[in-house]
């Protein structure tokens, strides 16, 4: 049983006819056609799903859609501007912050959220917040170390 | 079924899943029904040689396939009319980063630009055969063949380049994607093919560029594709989604071994926009999308007949208890030098123990995926693995048809750790694509990667050793149950050795791990040179030095300590420190470790330093990024993973109940690089691995006196 759900994508208005009780995960990689989020465990253990539901970061794969109702989600697709890159995006090239790069749009989107609330976290805070994060690859050090970069790039701005 | 032994004699014995039987064979009357209907009955008899010849046994098919690499070139490499360079490969990217550093392999020896490189890996139809990206082979042998690629093709322009100028070749040489001439004149490496196929052959005599000459080997070049993995444009196997795309999920077994009795799909069969097929006790279904395939297949009624099963209580003592009598590849294998007995008699110190692991899982963060589409009388499938033209033969023989017609194509892969090295999603998603005539995705879910993939083996090791009172060895005897013969050997000065490797009956399904026994046997090995090292009363890297002559583990293991500054570490009350060191597949690798442990025996880890050495070093941010990510794995298998079984279930197959290494169990680290830039390059992917658990095993008994001989050290962090 469908309904017409309503919310803004990447800033893009979407109806949906899905039914409400499917996960926000599901209709973004299955009806829009949106991939960047990824599954890794459906269980939001491993913060591969991260997108930011009206700024804030969620685990999509244990949200309904119908939770997301009039809200603005915001996916690894929407962060860079006029194909300009995100800070957070330039700052994990740059710092090689990814192996086989799965974990990497999950991780990017904790971090955007991360800078928008604490503008200069320590390492302390930036492993503390993104602990829900998993990198199976290890790169953890590599990820730290990008935040940190990003922030001195003005990472806090943008999206 | 010896001459199926004889051709993989040269794979090592864990490597299980290599030699299973395939869950399934669906006999789909493609070739043989079709083909005959269409001929007449007088050519039947000639004709049936062909479809029978698809039936044939595997290894008689492997062997007709020719192992040996094409020795044309147009095979390896191509030279667009555009100046790019196109790089063929049978190798799979799955984060080892070695799309970066093969491409910088080939930018080396033609002096291109590394951007102008594309590489096309794992494609069946386009690449060389390649028999897997495994075993760390990739840099010592696909390296090499891609660097005679490249310098071939380097002659062969630079010739043509002569022939056009009318000039002696050897005036000429190669610059960023030219040829260039003392004049300074030049021709444009896509002027002078004006895109046609490259007609020579490989030359092994080509001349190349020794390390020492190195200008982009051995220097850190950025991941290639890195910009498409942050912004999400990467597709991977489980997010490719052509047009007409339906999604697939398959029954499984409520336990291990158990046997379909009853299956009633009607219900599912009355939903809309749902095929089920049920085929033999394959059971799957097909919908327009994930969701409503999961509520069709939540909709078929089955009934099972379970097996008793071993769990995890049992399990080392199963594995002990039941030795396998086989010989060949997966056999047993018994090395000796010299006398044990004789050796432990003339010991001052002799010691006995036994070193356990359990079952873990690679826990990839992509979970298995493939797309499936027959076309025509092709599959075309893409999936995330390791062994492509090995799963373009399960497939074959799954459906029982010619090679020529599957296709796998590997996308850049969400990892694998030597755990996608089967095709199971491939051959899930082709029987499901076949029953509905669409492209057909599936995507296994956490559990079922959890549960319905292959573990890390399972394994007992028992060390015997003797020792005189200057802390010499003077006998070793080392036997491992099931978890396999990597790294078995001693890499200590001891001369009587008896090193066995016994297989034995495994409850549950198992193979290939990062390192594969590696990381079992040095656990056993480091944790027991500490344990002399006590008995004898002498320092653990003493006792070390005082056995062991091999220079490049000698330099690794002083490496580590001087960086670690071991000799002038006094750890308080509650913290210690220990050390392992070891090597393989070419790659020699040294770990210290100092870690806390407090009063309720909560550990933690609160610093590590590795040092490593493979030869020289090709890319050395991508090593620093693979032996730390080794590290960090190490650390799951070190304290917290296990596989917990019960009645043919695995009970914690979750994320939420099998613990993995998350940010905050990332300790301070530190990497040494040795860089032998006089040694051929060896891998790296697996060995940086091996000495964490017995490091950090040896600094829990430095900090609190307490031997811990089985992993995982800890329970979710706390010493039993």
């Amino acid at each position: 049983m469908s309904s017409a759900i309503r919310l803004r994508v990447n800033g893009r208005e979407r109806t949906l006819a899905v039914a409400p009780q499917r996960k926000l995960l599901d209709v973004l990689r299955n009806e829009l056609r949106l991939t960047g989020t990824k599954y890794g465990c459906g269980e939001a253990q491993c913060g591969a799903c991260t997108v930011l539901l009206d700024g804030k970061p969620i685990r999509a794969c244990s949200k309904t859609v119908a939770g997301c109702e009039g809200k603005d989600v915001t996916t690894i697709e929407g962060l860079a501007v006029g194909g300009a890159l995100h800070p957070v995006q330039r700052a994990f090239i740059d710092e090689g912050a990814m192996q086989c790069g799965y974990c990497t749009p999950g991780m990017i989107l904790s971090a955007v959220a991360l800078l928008r609330t604490r503008r200069s976290p320590s390492d302390g805070e930036i492993v503390a917040a993104m602990r829900g994060n998993i990198c199976r690859c290890g790169t953890y050090p590599r990820i730290v170390r990008a935040i940190r970069r990003a922030q001195s790039s003005g990472g806090a701005k943008g999206a | 079924m010896s001459e199926l032994l004889d051709l993989d004699a040269e794979l090592e014995p864990e490597r299980y899943e290599l030699r299973e039987p395939l869950a399934h064979r669906f006999r789909l009357d493609l070739a043989r029904r079709d083909f005959l209907r269409s001929l007449g009955a007088g050519l039947v008899v000639t004709l049936l040689l062909a479809p029978v010849d698809a039936w044939a046994a595997p290894e008689r098919r492997r062997r007709r396939r020719g192992r040996d690499l094409p020795r044309e070139l147009g095979a390896w490499l191509r030279v667009g009319a555009d100046d790019g360079i196109t790089v063929y490969t049978g190798k799979v990217e799955v984060g080892q980063g070695i799309r970066t550093s093969l491409a910088q392999t080939v930018a080396e020896e033609l002096d291109v630009p590394i951007e102008r490189i594309t590489m096309v890996m794992g494609d069946t139809d386009l690449t060389p055969y390649d028999r897997g990206t495994f075993g760390s082979r990739s840099t010592p042998t696909m390296g090499p063949q891609l660097r005679q690629v490249a310098a071939t093709t380097r002659e062969l322009l630079i010739g043509l380049a002569a022939e056009r100028w009318k000039t002696d070749a050897k005036r000429l040489r190669v610059e960023r994607g030219t040829v260039i001439d003392p004049s300074g004149r030049t021709l444009a490496f896509g002027a002078l093919t004006r895109g046609r196929k490259l007609a020579a052959v490989v030359d092994e005599d080509a001349a190349t560029h020794g390390p020492e000459r190195w200008t982009v080997c051995g220097t850190s070049v950025p991941k290639v594709d890195a910009r498409s993995i942050v912004t999400g444009a990467h597709r991977f196997a489980s997010d490719l989604d052509p047009e007409g795309t339906l999604h697939g999920k398959v029954l499984r077994p409520p336990s291990f071994g158990a046997t379909l009795t009853s299956v009633d799909a009607d219900r599912a069969r009355a939903m809309p926009g749902v095929t089920v097929v049920v085929d033999g006790d394959f059971v799957g279904v097909v919908a327009r999308d994930p969701h409503a395939a999961e509520l069709a297949l939540a909709a078929v009624r089955t009934r099972w007949r379970e097996q008793p099963q071993v769990g995890s209580a049992e399990l080392h003592d199963y594995l002990v208890e039941h030795p396998v009598q086989r010989q060949g590849w997966g056999g047993r294998r018994d090395r000796r030098e010299g006398s044990v007995r004789r050796g432990l008699r003339r010991a001052a110190h002799r010691l006995e123990a036994r070193y356990t692991l359990p079952y873990i899982q690679h826990v990839p963060l992509e979970p298995r995926a493939a797309l499936a589409h027959w076309v025509g009388d092709k599959v075309l499938v893409w999936t995330g693995t390791q062994r492509p033209f090995g799963v373009r033969s399960e497939l074959a023989d799954a459906f029982g048809i010619p090679e020529a017609r599957v296709r796998v194509r590997v996308p850049d892969t969400g990892s694998g750790y030597g755990g996608k090295h089967t095709g199971e999603t491939a051959i899930e998603a082709a029987r499901l694509a076949r029953a509905v005539g669409r492209p057909v995705k599936v995507v296994w879910t956490r559990e079922e990667e959890f549960t319905w993939a292959y573990f890390r083996p399972a394994g007992v090791v028992d060390i015997r050793s003797g020792t005189d009172r200057r802390g010499e060895l003077t006998a070793w005897e080392h036997v491992n149950f099931n978890s396999g013969g990597s790294g078995i050997d001693t890499p200590y000065d001891v001369p009587n050795r008896r090193i066995r490797f016994q297989p034995t009956e495994s409850p549950a399904r198992q193979g290939s791990y990062r390192a594969l026994a590696t990381p079992a046997n040095h656990f056993a090995r480091e944790s027991h040179m500490d344990e002399i090292a006590a008995a004898v009363g002498i320092d653990p890297l003493e006792l070390r030095r005082r056995n062991l002559s091999s220079k490049r583990h000698r330099a690794v293991l002083e490496a580590a300590a001087a960086r670690f500054r071991w000799t002038t570490t006094k750890p308080p009350k509650g913290r210690g420190v220990g050390l392992a060191v070891g090597s393989d597949k070419g790659g020699y690798v040294s770990t210290c470790a100092e870690v806390d442990v407090d009063a309720a025996g909560r550990v933690e880890v609160v610093r590590l330093v590795t040092a490593f050495e493979c030869g020289a070093i090709v890319n050395p941010d991508n090593l620093i990024n693979q032996i730390e990510g080794c590290v960090v794995m190490g650390l799951g298998g070190a304290l917290f993973e296990a596989i917990e079984l019960d009645r043919g279930r695995v009970l914690n197959a979750r994320l939420s109940h099998y613990r993995v290494p998350r940010f905050t169990d990332v300790p301070p680290m530190e990497t040494v690089l040795v860089d032998r830039r006089d040694l051929p390059s060896a891998g790296a992917g697996e060995t940086p691995i091996a000495c964490v658990a017995p490091a950090i095993a040896n600094a829990i008994f430095s900090a609190t006196g307490r031997r811990v001989r089985s992993l995982p050290l800890t329970n979710d962090g706390k010493l039993g």
